[in-house]
């Protein structure tokens, strides 16, 4: 089998003390907003997005990486239907949704 | 309902303290997520998809008015103003925030309420027949035993990191109403040839990813001599049990692996050995759980004439009330799965409705079913136009228990953090395609159990229609079993064949109850009757038409 092509991807984990989904961002912070993620597009850089996302041990829990695709304009979105639901919170209570 | 003494009381206390405390360290940073992780689950808090979820224990289900509005309260002050009960008896709250959970677990406590032993590899939450003290079928009451596990469980240091989790069933009734077989221990009372109560002693029961019936490990055990035993399985599936492969770690493997009659040897030398060492479970004690248990002050038989009743409600008994012991009595199942709804789930408001209704016209007893519903068991028939008027004003008055729109769904994708697919869409959209009631009861009985991935919490293996969500190289998969029971005729369902994807399962659904209602003999004869009469062949052609076109050409 031919290597697995790499993916970009970004890092996501959970608030300590909300729970809440967030992202990390390029800036080096967190944001609740996929929008604000920052994207690793090679291996080495998916890499060193971990190690800076892991960082923060008190306030962020959980953290991974998961596959992005990025549409024509530029903008990323979850590539799993998991992460895609992260984005959105649950479905069947329509205000417990996040805006986008 | 059976109260807590001081000791109760104090332990719970001190695990809020100790809890407060570990927060604490945790939001000053000097306990890790990795060492913090194990303490909070040992409490009941989960990290889920979009925020933290507190589970708490509802002891064999059972509540009193104090305790509903209590979860009310809570729902309300520190959550969204919802609760998810669940198929364990418990309610989870989906949104609590990490400050707030001590306090969470004060105002539980407060109302002898916890959210101890819901998880991790312990002895979980007993649960019991929901129609307990109260069904004209029952021996005997079985939330006493239930209520002397608690006790003996709770806490016990050698069983505090068991192989696996660990989860006990009891019911006092000859209908099977608490799935005892899918349990790692069912209890079922029976009598022995002198009339007196004991169990027969069920283990190695359970679902997720390698479901097995359990098997009768003692037909008859003498009601003393109940902690004795079980102390004995414990031990020896502690000693015996698999610890090197997550997967394999259940009794029921041990018990799969090594056969029931090896276990059934090492069982009863344990306890031969205990019967030495260990004391009775003393006559005191029993008297004094089974007296916090006695029925309540019933009221005599009316002598009036039972009054005129109107469609509506007349169709609700039928569906929504079950025989009581005393016949001027009635239980009434409070269907938690309206049209459209998520099934288990109670607003805050309804909750306390329920509250009002259990004080004013039941005897102040609640009780949540593993269907998801709640529960007013003792309710004078008198007071039924009254409390079916109360409950269609709060919405809960849908009359569908044990229809095919009663559905049990476990939280699935929208929140589980394990879950591979979703499950409460797809009850939210066989809730919407059967809506009409009048084709819902011509269906009759029919359980569809969903689960959102393998552990299987929303019991799909027995259900007569189960569906169980699946992540297939990253599209959600829906798999179809049929023929499960989770009743005293127990089985587990079978495989029907490949997946349905998220759009085809509601249609794939709606094809096998039709071809249920072209192949059954009578009305009466429901589904799974009709199943085990015809075998899977006649509800596979209706799932897949294709195959069964292309086999006929
Ligand atoms: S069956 Fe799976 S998805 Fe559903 S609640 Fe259990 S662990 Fe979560």
């Amino acid at each position: 089998m031919a290597p697995r092509a790499f993916k970009p991807q970004m890092a996501t984990g959970n608030d300590l003390l909300e729970g809440d989904v967030v992202y990390f961002t390029a800036e080096g912070g967190w944001s609740r907003h996929i929008a604000e993620a920052a994207i690793a597009r090679d291996k080495e850089a998916a890499e060193a997005l971990l190690a800076r996302a892991e960082a923060f041990p008190n306030q962020i829990v959980g953290v991974y990486l998961t596959d992005v695709t990025i549409d024509p304009n530029g903008h990323a979105a979850p590539a799993h239907f998991r992460e895609d639901f992260r984005t959105r919170g649950p479905s069947n209570y329509p205000e417990h949704q996040r805006q986008a | 309902m059976y109260d807590y003494t001081d000791f109760d009381r104090d332990f719970v206390n001190a695990r809020v303290a100790e809890f407060r405390d570990q927060v604490e360290r945790r939001l000053t940073g000097s306990l890790s997520e990795d060492e913090f992780k194990p303490l909070r689950l040992m409490n009941g808090l989960y990290l889920q998809l979009h925020a933290y979820m507190l589970r708490v224990a509802i002891p064999y289900g059972t509540l009193d008015s104090r305790k509903m509005r209590r979860l009310a309260d809570i729902a309300e002050k520190w959550d969204r103003g919802y609760g998810h009960f669940t198929t364990r008896q418990n309610i989870q709250y989906n949104w609590p925030k990490l400050r707030d959970v001590p306090d969470i677990l004060q105002a539980l406590a407060d109302v002898e309420m916890h959210a101890i032993q819901t998880s991790g590899n312990c002895i979980r939450n007993v649960t019991a027949d929901h129609f307990a003290g109260a069904s004209a079928d029952e021996i005997e009451d079985p939330r006493p035993t239930a209520e002397l596990i608690r006790q003996w469980s709770t806490d016990h240091p050698e069983f505090a990191w068991l192989p696996r989790k660990f989860k006990i069933a009891v019911t006092g009734s000859p209908n099977d109403r608490a799935v005892t077989k899918a349990h790692d221990i069912g209890l079922r009372m029976v009598r022995d040839e002198a009339g007196e109560p004991g169990y027969e002693v069920i283990i190695g029961g359970g679902l997720g990813r390698t479901p097995m019936l359990g098997k009768v490990v003692r037909d008859f055990l003498p009601k003393a001599e109940l902690l004795r035993y079980l102390e004995a399985i414990l031990q020896v599936y502690n000693m015996e049990g698999r610890r090197d492969n997550k997967y394999k770690a259940r009794i029921k493997i041990l018990v799969h692996e090594s056969t029931i009659e090896k276990v059934r040897a090492e069982v009863e030398a344990a306890y031969e050995a205990n019967r030495a060492l260990l004391p009775r479970v003393s006559p005191e004690l029993v008297a004094e759980i089974e007296a916090a248990f006695a029925p309540p002050a019933f009221e005599p038989a009316p002598d009036t004439a039972a009054p005129v009743l109107s469609a509506g409600l007349r169709a609700f008994i039928d569906t929504n009330v079950s025989a009581h012991k005393l016949a001027h009595y009635g239980i009434v199942t409070i269907s938690l799965k309206p049209v459209g709804g998520t099934p288990g789930d109670a607003t805050a408001e309804q909750m306390r409705v329920m509250a009002d209704l259990a004080e004013e016209f039941g005897h102040d007893e609640l009780r949540i079913s593993h269907e998801q519903n709640v529960i007013l068991p003792h309710v004078a028939r008198r007071h039924l136009p009254a409390i079916y008027a109360r409950l269609r004003e709060a919405g809960l008055a849908t009359a569908n228990v044990g229809l095919v729109s009663d559905i049990i769904a476990c939280p699935g994708m929208d929140y589980c953090a394990l879950a591979t697919a979703r499950s409460i869409p797809i009850a939210q959209q066989i809730s919407e395609t059967f809506a009409d009631i009048d084709r819902q009861r011509d269906i009759g009985p029919l359980k569809i159990k969903i689960s959102g991935c393998i552990n299987a919490c929303g019991h799909h293996h027995v259900g007569h229609i189960g569906i169980l969500g699946l992540d297939k190289a990253g599209v959600e998969s829906y798999q179809v079993t049929l023929g499960g029971d989770g009743t005293e005729t127990a089985a587990i369902g079978e495989r029907a064949g490949p997946g349905f994807s998220y759009e085809e399962i509601v249609p794939a659904v709606e094809r096998l109850i039709e071809a249920y209602l072209d192949n059954r003999l009578e009305p009466g004869e429901s589904f799974l009757a009709a199943y085990r009469r015809l075998g899977p062949d006649p509800f596979r052609a209706a799932l897949y038409p294709e195959e069964a076109r292309s086999d006929a050409a």
